[in-house]
């Protein structure tokens, strides 16, 4: 087949400025694609210097980068990661795509505005990247800022967090932008009970986006004036509090790491019912545990300050609140197992990753118990435990929840389907690599090995090097991955509307979609799961 | 393509976006009220050295501003470009006079040393440094507000100017006040909070 074989939708190349058609273009689906390459071309560098972390780590001692750049690529790598990559990974890039899809609507509700959070985007990350080639270096803070070093030292933090307070801006707009068209722009017929959970997910996000993210806008702001007009409010000596700092980072970072979740678990919701062809089990139960780990993860946030000092009541209080967020997301869990529970399973790679994500998602989560109970938490505070708990739950979670997402909807947006085979490999590949790479960090974790180190005792050896070879298996499958999907862009077997037979308003379109989606505004008769109605020639 | 327009979505975008202005000032008043608990003696020491009759005057300057915020929009809405426009240009005036006055409060201290890491206020005692650190901090940013709700104004006027603001999509001109709005409000928590608790 030919390229041209293919109705290219909104994809089609415009007259001779394409360049200036895609880059200020207001159509939602062409600015989440914009998003995703970003996203993509920024996760490569991350990942990059996360197998350089790596390869330091073979032996103790110095192998080949000292103490000053180890701190500033695992600095770089963090904010990266969590900055540019995983918070706006789902909903910027496929909620924007796909959710006005899903509502059977135009657009969304404030287009340009949406290019304009683009744009917020590209430069907030492009100013962040410029901290590392500008002013003292390359920032060695940790991807926290945590003061008094923040405040103190001369890398080049404030362009760090100036980067950082711009790709919030561009958080914020984006959820409000969702909020807004969630609420205005459903099609005829689509009541909140006929929702996709990908929305719904992307409606609970969208709070957290909007309610949480200013909170970090003034924390960095904060660091910043402390840093350029030494204000001292985070410096003791003159009246302020290092704790305060704390207090503001994490009421911003912790329901963060849920602005990075949901999105991955609305996609899963959607995914599983598509592939057991049965209803989702309990679909009210999952959008109010949905909303409630919105609400009460904004509620814990102290459990990442057990050993700061707080009080012994602040640190019953949010320990005790801490197992309570945990409740609704093991209800998830539940309700997606139960939905396969005779189901008639096809074990497609979207579906495959979303079984990798249910996986390597609890065995974040259940260390994050360890983590949340303060006893425990006071021994492995600040190891590896950590940095193993956080990895499963943001790559193995987040990670393969965009995953499943690419796959998922990759025959939708390009209208190709990529070889399925390689794709699940490449799907084992990871699954293997990411326990190879993130288990042995439980263990350190245990032994004492503490985090942000580059040197440590030589009895760490072989964990460590277990680890490293594991980044080299979760390299080869992400390589591999990669190159499915980039091959089968241009060459992958076209397909019609609705390859996976699924039910809901985007797979009634072509693929790729036509730039101004549906041509009559559709009118929803029923919910998102039930299948009962799609045909079977709709695949072609 | 015709332009979607939705008067509903545009308003809760809007105040969508005030709150989250009101949570970025929020972390500030939570900083303010914690620095508050810690030295309520200091805070009241340092709070007599504000002059309390130019923060009154300009109180009084915000809020007739945002009076004729309101006004412009209601020009607006019954149909006069004319009025909206003055309405406008009166609120940017006094917009202008609140930072003059600003400007002289802020280089009077300054001048006495009385900024971080100046002479005179490195002397005093940890609670007073941190009165003033946080009073710079919170007016400094609502000042950098009170320049971008000018701004806003600005480009709703040459909006008003080229008529895409019009008496029947009012819109941007109502979200301009309502932003202006919430730039005084803030106003008035910072007024009673720094020069009034004594
Ligand atoms: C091949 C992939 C990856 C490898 C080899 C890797 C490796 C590492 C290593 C060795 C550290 C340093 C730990 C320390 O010294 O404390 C680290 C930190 C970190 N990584 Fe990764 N990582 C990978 C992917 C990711 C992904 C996908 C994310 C986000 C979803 C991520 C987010 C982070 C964060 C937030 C930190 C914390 C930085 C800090 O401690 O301040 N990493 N990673
Ligand atoms: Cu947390």
């Amino acid at each position: 087949m030919t390229t041209d074989a293919v109705n290219a939708g909104f994809m089609a190349p415009g007259g001779k400025s394409w360049l200036r058609e895609w880059l200020f273009t207001v159509d939602h689906k062409r600015i989440g694609m914009l998003y995703l390459w970003c996203i993509t071309a920024f996760f490569v560098v991350g990942v990059f210097l996360g197998l350089l972390l790596r390869l330091e780590l073979f032996w103790p001692g110095r192998d080949f980068i000292g103490q000053q750049t180890y701190n500033a690529v695992f600095t770089l790598h963090g904010v990266i990661m969590i900055f540019i990559v995983v918070i706006p990974s789902i909903p910027a890039a496929f909620g924007n795509i796909f959710l006005p899809l899903q509502l059977g609507a135009e657009d969304v509700a404030f287009p340009k505005l949406n290019m304009f959070s683009f744009w917020l985007y590209v430069i907030g990350g492009a100013t962040a990247l410029a901290s590392l080639f500008s002013g003292g270096g390359a920032p060695d803070t940790g991807w926290t800022f945590y003061v008094p070093f923040s405040a103190v030292t001369t890398t080049n933090v404030s362009v760090a967090v100036a980067g950082v307070f711009i790709l919030g801006f561009s958080s914020i707009l984006t959820g409000l932008n969702f909020i807004v068209t969630i609420h205005r722009l459903r099609a005829p017929g689509l009541t909140w009970t006929r929702l996709t959970l990908f929305a719904w997910a992307l409606y609970a996000t969208a709070w957290i986006q909007v309610l949480a993210t200013p909170i970090l806008s003034i924390t960095v702001i904060l660091i910043i004036v402390e840093r350029l007009l030494g204000m001292g409010i985070f410096d003791p000596a003159r009246g302020g509090d290092p704790i305060l700092y704390q207090h503001l980072f994490w009421i911003y970072s912790h329901p963060a790491v849920y602005i990075m979740i949901l999105p991955a678990m609305g996609v899963v919701s959607d995914i599983i019912p598509v592939f057991c062809r049965k209803s989702i089990f309990g679909y009210k139960t999952i959008v109010g545990s949905s909303l409630a780990i919105a609400f009460a993860g904004s509620l814990v946030w102290a459990h990442h300050m057990f050993v700061s000092g707080m009080s012994d009541t602040a640190v019953m209080v949010f320990s005790f609140l801490t197992f309570i967020v945990a409740v609704p997301s093991a209800v998830k869990v539940f309700n997606w197992l139960s939905t396969m529970y005779k189901g008639s399973i096809r074990l497609e790679p979207p579906l495959v990753f979303a079984l990798g994500f249910i996986f390597l998602f609890a065995m974040g989560g259940i260390t994050g118990l360890v983590l949340g109970s303060a006893g425990t938490d006071m021994h492995v505070h600040d190891t590896y435990f950590v940095v193993g708990h956080f990895h499963y739950v943001i790559f193995g979670g987040t990670g393969f929840g965009m995953f499943a997402a690419i796959h998922y909807w990759f025959p939708k947006m390009y209208g190709r389907m990529y070889n399925r085979r390689m794709a699940t490999t490449a799907a084992l590949i990871l699954i293997v690599g990411l326990n190879g790479l993130y288990f042995p960090m439980y263990l350190l974790g245990l032994e004492g090995m503490p985090r942000r180190y580059y040197d440590y005792l030589p009895q760490f050896t072989s964990l460590h090097q277990l680890s490293t070879y594991g980044s080299w298996i979760t390299f080869a499958g992400l390589a591999l991955m990669l190159y499915n999907l980039i091959h089968s862009r241009y060459r992958g077997a076209p397909v019609g509307r609705n390859p996976w037979k699924a039910a809901t308003l985007e797979w009634t379109l072509p693929s790729p979609p036509p730039t101004h989606n549906f041509d009559t505004e559709p009118v929803v008769t029923h919910g998102p799961y039930d299948f009962s109605e799609v045909r079977d020639d709709d695949g072609a | 393509m015709t332009e979607h327009r939705d008067y509903l979505g545009a308003k809760m975008g809007m105040w969508i976006f005030l709150f989250t202005e009101i949570l970025l000032f929020g972390g500030l008043f939570v900083l303010y009220s914690v620095t508050l608990g810690r030295y309520p003696t200091e805070f009241h020491e340092a709070s007599k050295l504000l002059d309390v009759t130019m923060g009154t005057t300009n109180t009084m300057v915000l809020i007739t501003s945002s009076l004729f915020a309101a006004l412009s929009v209601v020009g607006l809405r019954k149909g006069s470009r004319k009025v909206a426009k003055t309405c406008i240009f009166l609120t940017l005036t006094l917009a202008c006079c609140f930072l003059v006055i600003k400007y002289f409060e802020w280089s009077h201290k300054i001048h006495a040393g009385i900024y971080p890491g100046g002479g005179t206020l490195t002397q005093w005692e940890p609670g007073k440094q941190a009165f003033f650190s946080l009073y710079y901090t919170m007016t400094g940013l609502h000042g950098l507000h009170v320049i971008l709700g000018m701004g806003v104004f600005l480009w709703v006027w040459t909006r008003i100017a080229v008529g895409t603001c019009t008496p029947e999509h009012f819109v941007a001109l109502e979200n301009a006040g309502l932003y202006w709005h919430l730039v005084d409000l803030i106003w008035i928590y910072l007024f009673p909070l720094y020069y009034l608790i004594t």
